[in-house]
């Protein structure tokens, strides 16, 4: 039985190896907060950490994670202390509809964890998440406000 | 599956109306009862009702009940902000509420039409809501009079606390609700003029912002119950289809598969355990179509069919001036063009979905909907039950942009759930789903002619638009007695508040010839705006360059004052008439939608490989009254990301009757590298109330067409760019 470690807890999943995790995140561990957006890696909605790199979980089976740390959305708060890219989202009131925001931030919190002080080419070529809503203008500004919390 | 609304006034059994939905969809409940004689009507924490729009907790917490869906716009923060602006409440203390369509139903429709589109979402509520926020304040601060045995006139309130002046005594919204909700509402009530608002009015952030940020927030795709079943749906993908056959069989025994089921004539869901194990088995399923009387329509057919109706005979005329025809006949000079618009997918990042409950005396529906009232007939239509013992439950939506103002998702989950009485099971397209069963924007083509004198002024005008109508798809109820349907002249009308032709033209003619191809159209964020005002604003600047005058002086020769003013106001911002820096060239456009005037000016390149950089827009909007600037810029960048999209990548091409894209692969969305900066100007100018979510989706794509053509000297009279030879840099 694959074990997935998730915001540093073992989960023990009995599902198909062929399963993406994206689906055993949400239909096998319940955790929504990582979101289904095209199923093709195309749009980052279900963009989750493994091993610190930012992965679109729509494309990635199971059994290429078995034992890897994963972070979900729900795992980027730190003790109830929202995370710096949360917390710029926060004050620059980004989200619209909010649907892709949780993969747009896990996205985000990679590049700043890579790149600390990402100019406007350095976002541009990291971020291709799609934001059907248009918040592209308020994530760059809260990038910059994150870089330099 | 077309739906018309039928008469909800109908079978409502008041004894039995029970609302039971506390376990369910983020805790939206209401235990409310019909307020007869002097029972308060408590919210389901037995938290006294003020009115219907105000709930206040013994805490002073303020519950503001929103009958709109916020899909992301941001209207449920601005209706709060309207409400508490008239209740003097404490805005750090406001927190909101969905009553349900049944509710709404049982209590007389006491929170008025909750459909949301049409960027109608405060501007026709915004009158009621405020009164019932001024009612509360009014019946709290009586409450208060009452208890001090003092006059009403001598006590104020503020920010949730009431004051009596002469004593200086206070008290606050909490301790003095229950007394308040056991008045009678008063009679006059005078609302504050915009310019003394402390909260509406103001850039306050959203108020549903923090649970989208840590993965906490449900939307539809992402509820749970107890025991719930996960279904997939494909349905015919040539909209006049059937199912012929499927073999069950073939996939009965795949893991975690329950049930294949008949949808209707047209569908085939898988009920599984899982949205893999669902979706596994349907991608598995043999099923044959029969693609019925579209079977062999293509793009090609269509646009054949379009082009019929540029020259017909027949058209419906939607605004008419002098003689066009005869004006036109007898030109010094005409010009003329032929432009098109091609079908476009809403594309939500939440697939629809919906989650339903049938069992033989009530059905209930959980889920994204902009149109909750129409839901629910479409609950108690496909359930079979009485319209008291159905109700539909909303949830925040994953984007709508008018796909989910249709219910077709919502009668599939209930014809689903019937199969499986007791059992709630959650409905969810797959993104190829989505992708080729939308009610598409749309597709139109046009002819303009101008006549001009021999000074060079516009005599005459012909605007002819041949293509599809939305309402003879999805709203028969809004054509006219005549079969026409008035909506496919947004913004180009005489004198509508709604949207009105700008330009003072002596003979005009604006007429409409309906092709209504089988392709299923519906309203997609600026609705008719997109085409409409492509084909003029792009138009009058080739007339303008024509004639070799200059774009905006051109415009301004002959627009109204209003639409003037925000042209002006852009290009002042930009410097129009100044050098724009070395290979920067400009383009203008200005249109009036959705009852606001806007104008925009793009600032763009172009390499001679094509390449385009979209640097800069300028954009102006003249809601009348800005409720929330912060939100409204927001809705205005935004706007120019979806206008830009469809300028650049959008088009659904139909092949053997069904559409041809079926992911974000062949179906590109603008992403964040390409996107120009968008500067707002909000300037409201009073007295009308405008909407903001989709007025400047309008002069997006004319604005930047009208920057290649002054970069390129090449006019581009059909999009997307992606096959006129230009890509983003």
């Amino acid at each position: 039985m694959p074990t997935l470690i998730i915001n540093g807890q073992s989960h023990n999943v009995e599902v198909e190896p062929d399963t993406p995790l994206l689906w055993v995140l949400r239909d096998t561990l319940g955790m929504t907060g990582t979101k289904y957006g095209c199923g093709i890696a195309q749009c980052g909605a279900c963009t989750v950490h493994v091993n610190g790199v930012a992965t679109r979980s729509c494309s990635v089976p199971l059994s290429a994670v078995a034992g890897a740390q994963i972070t979900t959305i729900e795992g980027l708060a730190a003790n109830g202390v929202l995370h710096k890219v949360q917390k710029a989202w926060l004050d620059n009131d980004v989200p619209q509809c909010g649907y892709c925001q949780s993969g747009m931030i896990m996205a985000v919190a990679e590049l700043l964890q890579t790149t600390p002080k990402p100019t406007d080419a350095d976002i541009d070529s990291a971020i291709t998440n799609i934001c059907r809503c248009g918040t592209y203008q308020q994530v760059r500004t809260a990038i910059h406000a994150a870089a330099s919390a | 599956m077309n739906y018309v609304p039928k008469n909800l006034v109908q079978n409502i059994d008041r004894r039995s109306f029970v609302v039971g939905t506390a376990t369910l969809g983020g805790g939206l409940a209401l235990g409310l009862r019909i307020p007869f004689g002097p029972d308060i009507v408590r919210a389901a924490d037995g938290s006294p009702e003020v009115n219907a729009w105000v709930v206040i907790r013994p805490d002073d917490t303020v519950v503001v009940r929103i009958a709109r869906s916020e899909m992301g716009q941001g209207s449920l923060t601005g209706l709060a902000q309207l409400v508490a602006e008239e209740l003097e409440c404490d805005w750090s203390k406001v927190t909101t509420e969905y009553p349900t369509p049944g509710q709404n139903l049982a209590r007389k429709r006491v929170w008025g039409d909750m459909s949301t589109g049409g960027s109608r979402g405060i501007r026709t509520s915004q009158q009621y809501v405020r009164e019932g926020g001024a009612a509360a304040r009014e019946m709290l601060i009586q409450a208060a009079a009452n208890e001090w045995k003092v006059p009403a006139s001598e006590c104020s309130a503020a920010n949730s606390v009431i004051t009596h002046k002469p004593s200086g005594r206070t008290t606050t919204f909490g301790r003095v609700a229950e007394a308040a909700a056991k008045l009678e509402p008063p009679k006059d009530i005078k609302l504050k003029d915009p310019k003394d608002w402390k909260i509406a009015g103001k850039g306050v952030k959203r108020l549903d912002t923090l649970d989208k940020l840590t993965g906490k927030q449900v939307y539809g795709i992402d509820l749970k119950m107890p025991g719930m079943l996960i279904a997939t749906i494909k349905d015919c993908p040539v909209p006049t289809g059937t199912v012929k056959s499927f073999d069950a069989a073939k996939v009965a025994g795949m893991p975690g598969v329950k049930k294949v089921v008949q949808v209707g004539n047209s569908g085939v869901a898988v009920i599984a355990d899982s949205y893999w194990h669902a979706h596994k088995a349907i991608e598995a399923l043999p099923i044959v179509w029969d693609p019925g009387a579209a079977g062999k329509v293509s793009s090609a057919t269509i646009a054949q069919f379009l082009e019929g109706g540029l020259d017909a005979e027949q058209a419906f005329v939607g605004n008419k001036a002098g003689d066009a025809k005869a004006d036109l006949g007898a030109a010094t000079r005409k010009i003329e063009a032929v432009y098109s618009f091609p079908y476009q997918n809403h594309a939500t990042m939440e697939p629809m979905n919906a989650t339903a409950l049938y069992t033989a005396d009530k059905c209930e529906v959980w889920g994204p909907t902009q149109n909750a009232e129409a839901a629910l007939a479409a609950v108690a239509e496909e359930s079979g039950l009485p319209v008291g013992k159905c109700d539909v439950h909303k949830v925040l939506c994953g984007g709508g942009f008018g796909r989910r103002g249709r219910v077709d998702y919502v009668r599939q989950a209930v014809l689903i759930a019937k199969q499986m009485p007791g059992t709630p099971v959650k409905l969810m397209w797959s993104r190829e789903e989505d992708m080729t069963h939308c009610a598409y924007h749309p597709v139109t083509q046009c002819k303009l002619t101008a006549g001009v004198d021999a000074d060079g002024h516009v005599t005459g005008f012909h605007m002819r638009i041949s293509g599809q109508s939305i309402a003879a798809s999805l709203a028969p109820e809004r054509m006219d007695k005549s079969g026409m349907d008035p909506i496919v002249f947004q913004g180009l009308t005489p004198n509508s508040p709604e949207g009105n032709f700008g330009y003072q033209i002596p003979n005009l003619l604006i007429d409409h010839a309906m092709r209504n191809p089988h392709i299923v159209a519906g309203f997609w964020r600026g609705v008719n705006v997109n085409h409409n005002a492509i084909y003029t604003e792009c138009f009058i600047d080739e007339v303008a360059h024509e004639l070799g005058q200059d774009p905006l002086a051109f415009r301004l020769k002959m627009l109204k004052p209003k639409h003037a003013a925000v042209l002006k106001a852009v290009g002042d911002r930009v410097g129009w008439g100044t050098p724009a820096p070395q290979g920067v060239y400009r383009g203008l456009a200005q249109y009036m939608g959705h009852g606001s005037y806007v104008a925009a000016c793009a600032e763009v390149s172009v390499t001679a490989q094509g390449a385009l950089t979209m640097h800069r827009i300028v954009a102006a909007i003249d809601p009348g009254v800005a409720v929330n600037p912060a939100q409204i810029e927001r809705q205005m960048s935004g706007s120019f990301v979806y206008g830009l999209t469809a300028l650049l990548y959008g088009e659904c091409t139909v092949k053997d009757g069904a559409i041809e894209q079926t992911n974000f692969d062949t179906y590109q969305m603008l992403r964040l590298h390409e996107m120009p900066k968008v500067e707002s100007i909000i300037m409201p100018s009073g007295g009308f109330w405008g909407g903001v979510g989709e007025p400047t989706i309008s002069v997006a794509a004319p604005a930047v067409l009208n920057a290649i053509f002054a970069a390129t000297g090449k006019r581009i009279r059909s999009i997307p760019l992606m096959h006129q030879g230009i890509r983003t840099a």
